[in-house]
């Protein structure tokens, strides 16, 4: 990292990506730029008024240079489009089979939960090889989550959960900043995220976490609020067995039908009420909004998340 | 024995500004031209007020640990944010420049409704009398963008003083807007047909259609916002069941529209530079007089692209991001064909043209570096870093403020009778020039890099660049305060003007006394020649 | 439109003011600054009607509990109200048409009395709305638990709309009495009566929100 690098260190797959669209849009910026700079100062000094009493002869259009003028540079536009369009669709859908680690920004830190537990405040360790989802929450205002050496960021917006994806390829220590102004402490919402080779990953994990993993403390919490009273694993109670929903296509008592990812489970224990499986009856399950943290929330997902089958989506670890 | 002979005293012809004298006659006027000049005043009062608020964001910014609290800084960018948009961009050309020149340019002897503009003023000075008393009593911290629930929830400063600020200019701006549409559709002069209006109506026009139908949006916003801090029923809270992401749907919808509201005007005092100076017909006016309304249609249907980042679903991100290359595109042919004016003009170089000159480099850059952004990919490394900075001050500072300084000194002679000092006039406009881009290229750099926004103390490595950016405003700041004092001592010490010190053709140059009479000409004007028709030598009469 | 008929001489002069060439000019303008306002307006509850329909669609379950508390009574007498005071509207202006002034502030004044009526039925609503502890802020309170929150949402909505429109009301309502007050002072002749012309816009404007706003929130999905 040079004192006059232009660009941030590249250290995920999508960076050189990134940089390489950025580097053709510029090329083009600067080739226009120079281009009606060089048109501008020529005709200034070439066309220069040498006397008052000069005329110049009309020219009022041409409808081919307007058709021309108009078209090539929206075609070169559209190759940026579809270019970023295609580069940004891939940045945006993580991959099958990712290192699932879940963030929870509140003013003015980021807490990040580890699935075997640890817990780090504004750290975030990541192996190189693996694509790495962030699963995001905020406890209170709008963050964001930004990564400049990855090229990632992405809103953590409150009330809802926010992914975002990445897979580094080069060890070493980066930034990582919030990027929506959240108050006070915005500017110091920051910290570092390490990446490391896969086998100094594993050392760091088997540093362990006092706790036991998310999953653990999960299944804890899922004792604790009582939920196992009605939701039995294995046969029918007053709720819906949790066995392999997760991940899975869910009918509701209203004719929809929708997949409980992440934002289900939460909303279903945060807001039970507006989505009740078919064959269910509503308001018996308790309300849990504002009693259970981001965090804890985070933690019973993962729980819940193990009772599927490997076969389906996000196994942790 | 010598008499002291006194030379005869020349009657000064009347004209508005002399015509009568006293506060009263000016803050009961209603002629144009003098809310004009009520404009000019106060906006440039908030010009002082807002660029005083970058001063202290700019020296904070030296040192990678900050100056002020962080409090303070956030108060600053936000005050910085709101005065400079909605109390001296968005009114900037349209309220000194439109105002005073609409009515001459077509032939009428004032706006629609005068009494209205008279009203817009006082409604405008209400409303930044709000901002300014938010200030005073502490300030607001919530960015321009007021986001929610941070916004609504969280923030415990002036709130709803400054929306209501902003609120009550908004209707200004709307009316504002309203008396130029009536105007020109109602009052143009027998033969001033639409094919014939100067390209700087024809861009007020197309402003005064965003005006109108945008302004309303960001008004009923702020009231929601207000209503919400009060009462807490939720509507953007997500703890009870509210969206914030739909105040940002709400606060965009408008806040897109008015950048465009933020440098159609400046585009149309280009179009009228150019042609003077390089005493040619303007190059394809019907195609930079649509391009003008193409801008403003298209304009309201990219506000998503700020969303990008926000968790929009990437299928409207994808339509949103078309069409803000589409809108690029009509931006992109007024760029060409101000250049094709040039082909085979005959250029001068005076203060104004420099100032045009500023502008099609400076808003070209802007205007591609907006593509950049566009680019989703790419958006979701730059949004939110000083990228996004550089880029709308290059468009709106590089762009629309110099648009308006080019105006101003164009037009002044026809404003005060007088000319101002030109050997100044270019001095200042290269300062302009040099401070400004010393002022943002850096902060190109600095997005890129990862530099976020609205961060009162950065990392280390960011200090060579800020440092470059801090230096580069305290000479834009010189170059801004050069005009102030050599405009206001031109008013009154100036030689005086003749009536037509450009050659420049356009009824209030050919046909409108220099300075004008209250009612703008002497003898009812009627048009018989096309717009620019610099192939004839213009009527100095 | 109304048929002015400029060939005759115009009575008084002052009544074309002096940026304007003809009484014509000067009519078209004030009509089209009339419709360009109401443009303005449009927009402006457009951005309210916006958020009704995002939230009626997150919670429809939500929208059919509350539903059941707005009164179609008293709204359905209200629409009549205004409907009827619409039609005053235009026979006031039909009479200023003719010059005839006694008409011309019967129909004003039975136009501002059907306001009244409106607002009061208004009032009455929000009374209700108060005693059930409906109003948005520290003392609501929904009776049934499972909507708390997003009921709340939606009758601040329900108020912000209504109330805002009954905002627009109070406004002309006095603008209606300026107009009686200009009538009765003699200032409207068959030759000159924009204002009343004008008014009646804006007052159309306020009943045609009205029309929207009762069907969309009384009528469609109401449960009993």
């Amino acid at each position: 990292m040079g004192t006059l690098s232009l660009f941030p260190p590249r250290a995920s797959t999508t960076a050189g990506d990134v940089d390489a669209l950025y580097t053709f849009v510029i090329s083009v910026s600067v080739i226009m730029t120079v281009l009606i700079f060089a048109c501008v100062f020529i005709f200034a000094i070439r066309y220069r008024r040498r006397s008052e009493a000069e005329r110049p002869k009309p020219i009022h259009g041409s409808i081919l240079l307007e058709i021309a003028w108009s078209a090539i540079p929206f075609a070169i536009m559209l190759v940026m489009f579809a270019w970023g369009t295609r580069l940004y669709y891939e940045n945006y859908t993580p991959p099958a089979n990712t290192l699932d680690l879940y963030v929870t920004g509140k003013q003015w830190m980021w807490k990040v939960q580890y699935p075997g537990g640890q817990r780090e405040i504004n750290e975030l360790h990541v192996p190189t090889g693996r694509a790495v989802k962030l699963t995001m929450a905020s406890e209170d205002v709008i963050h964001s989550f930004y990564i400049p050496a990855f090229r990632v960021k992405h809103d953590v917006v409150p009330g809802q959960y926010e992914t975002l994806w990445f897979q580094p390829t080069t060890p070493g220590r980066y930034h990582i900043f919030c990027a929506e102004y959240c108050g006070t402490g915005h500017a110091s919402m920051g910290g570092w995220v390490t990446v490391m080779d896969p086998a100094a990953y594993e050392t760091w994990l088997s540093g362990g976490a006092s706790t036991g993993s998310m999953q653990q403390q999960g299944e804890t919490l899922f004792q604790q609020y009582g939920c196992a009273t009605c939701h039995a694993l294995d046969k029918k109670g007053r709720g819906p067995s949790l066995r392999n929903v997760f991940g899975h296509a869910v009918s509701l008592e209203d004719g929809r039908t929708v997949t409980a990812d992440e934002a289900y489970v939460r909303e279903s224990i945060v807001n039970p009420n507006t989505k009740i499986v078919a064959g269910y009856k509503r308001d018996v399950m308790p309300v849990f909004q504002g009693q259970i943290s981001e965090e804890s929330l985070l933690q019973l997902i993962v729980y819940i998340k193990s009772l599927s089958n490997p076969a389906a989506k996000g196994s942790p670890q | 024995m010598s008499t002291t002979f006194e030379p005869p005293r020349v009657e000064e012809r009347p004209n508005y500004l002399n015509v009568d004298y006293g506060w009263k006659s000016w803050l009961f006027t209603t002629d144009h031209k003098r809310i004009a000049l009520l404009y000019l005043f106060s906006i440039t009062a908030f010009f002082v007020i807002g660029g005083s608020f970058a001063v202290g964001m700019r020296l904070n910014l030296l040192r990678p640990e900050g100056l002020f609290e962080a409090d303070t800084y956030n108060k600053l960018f936000t005050m910085h944010g709101i005065i400079m948009v909605f109390f001296f961009l968005v009114p900037s050309i349209p309220a000194v420049l439109g105002n005073f020149l609409i009515p001459i340019m077509i032939g009428a002897r004032d706006l629609a409704f005068p009494r209205i503009n008279l009203l817009s003023w006082y409604i405008y000075v209400v409303g930044g009398i709000f901002a300014v008393l938010a200030a005073f009593e502490g300030g607001v911290d919530t960015g321009w963008t007021f986001y929610a629930p941070f916004s609504t929830t969280y923030s415990n400063t002036h709130v709803i003083l400054t929306a209501m600020g902003v609120f009550v200019a908004g209707f200004s701006s709307i009316l504002t807007g309203l008396n130029f549409i009536v105007t020109i559709h109602k009052m143009r002069a027998p033969g001033m047909t639409w094919g014939r209006l100067p390209l700087f109506v024809w861009s007020h026009y197309a402003t005064a259609i965003i005006q109108v139908l945008g302004t309303p949006v960001i008004a009923i916003t702020l009231v929601l916002l207000a209503l919400e801090r009060l009462l807490h029923a939720g509507i953007f809270d997500p703890n009870v069941g509210g969206d914030p992401i739909l105040f940002q749907h709400l606060f965009w919808f408008y806040s897109h529209p008015a950048v465009y509201i933020m440098i159609l005007p400046g585009m149309g005092v280009i179009s009228e530079l150019i042609p003077c100076f390089s005493r040619k017909v303007i190059f394809g006016y019907n195609f930079i007089a649509f391009s003008s309304v193409a801008i403003a249609v298209i304009g309201f249907l990219v506000w998503g692209h700020h969303l990008f980042v926000a968790g929009q679903s990437m299928y409207a991100s994808t339509v949103f991001s078309l069409l803000s290359f589409l809108v690029a595109v009509p931006s992109a042919i007024k760029v060409f064909n101000w250049t094709a004016t040039m082909y085979r003009g005959s250029i001068s170089y005076e203060t104004p043209m420099l100032y045009a000159f500023g502008f099609i480099g400076l808003f070209t850059i802007g205007g591609l570096t907006g593509l950049v952004l566009a680019t989703m990919a790419l958006d979701v490394h730059l949004t939110d870093t000083y990228f996004v900075i550089a880029h709308f001050h290059y468009v709106m500072v590089g762009g629309m403020v110099m648009a308006y300084l080019g105006g101003i000194h164009f037009w002044f002679p026809k404003i005060s009778g007088r000319m101002y000092p030109e050997g100044w006039a270019k001095f200042a406009a290269l300062v302009v020039f040099v401070g400004f881009n010393l002022t943002f290229f850096p902060q190109f750099l600095l997005g890129y890099l990862g530099m976020p926004r609205r961060y009162h103390a950065y990392a280390p490595e960011f200090q060579i660049l800020n440092v470059m950016s801090s230096a580069g405003a305290s000479i834009l700041g010189v170059g801004y305060l050069l005009p102030m004092i050599y405009l206001a001592w031109a008013w009154r010490k100036g030689p005086k003007a003749p009536q037509n010190p450009w050659g420049a053709k356009g009824l209030e140059w050919e046909q409108s006394p220099t300075p004008p009479p209250t009612y703008n000409f002497e003898t009812p004007p009627v048009v018989t020649e096309p717009a620019y028709n610099y192939a004839e030598e213009a009527h100095v009469g | 439109m109304a048929e002015i008929d400029t060939s005759l001489p115009i009575h008084a002069h002052s009544e074309v003011r002096h940026h304007f060439d003809t009484a014509d000019q000067q009519f078209e303008s004030s009509t089209l600054g009339m419709w360009v306002f109401l443009l303005t307006e449009i927009m402006f509850f457009g951005g309210m009607f916006g958020s009704y329909t995002v939230y009626r669609n997150l919670y429809p379950d939500a929208f059919a509990s509350t539903s059941h508390f707005m009164n179609v009574t008293l709204g359905g007498i209200n629409t009549a109200v205004l409907i009827c005071s619409s039609l005053t509207m235009v026979l006031a202006v039909h009479a200023a048409q003719l010059g005839s002034k006694r008409k011309l502030i019967l129909f004003l004044v039975l136009t501002l009395l059907l306001g009244c009526v409106f607002l009061a039925i208004k009032y009455v609503e929000y009374h209700e709305k108060w005693v059930d502890h409906h109003i948005p802020g520290p003392g609501f309170h929904y009776a049934d638990s499972r909507y708390a929150h997003q009921a709340q949402i939606l009758f601040f909505l329900y108020f912000a709309m209504t109330g805002m429109h009954a905002l627009h009301m109070i406004v002309g309502a006095g603008l209606i009495t300026t107009l009686i007050v200009m009538a009765s002072r003699n200032r409207f002749t068959e030759h000159w009566f924009t204002p009343v012309e004008m008014i009646g816009l804006y007052w159309h404007f306020v009943d045609i929100v009205w029309i929207f706003l009762f069907p969309l929130l009384y009528l469609i999905g109401h449960t009993k």
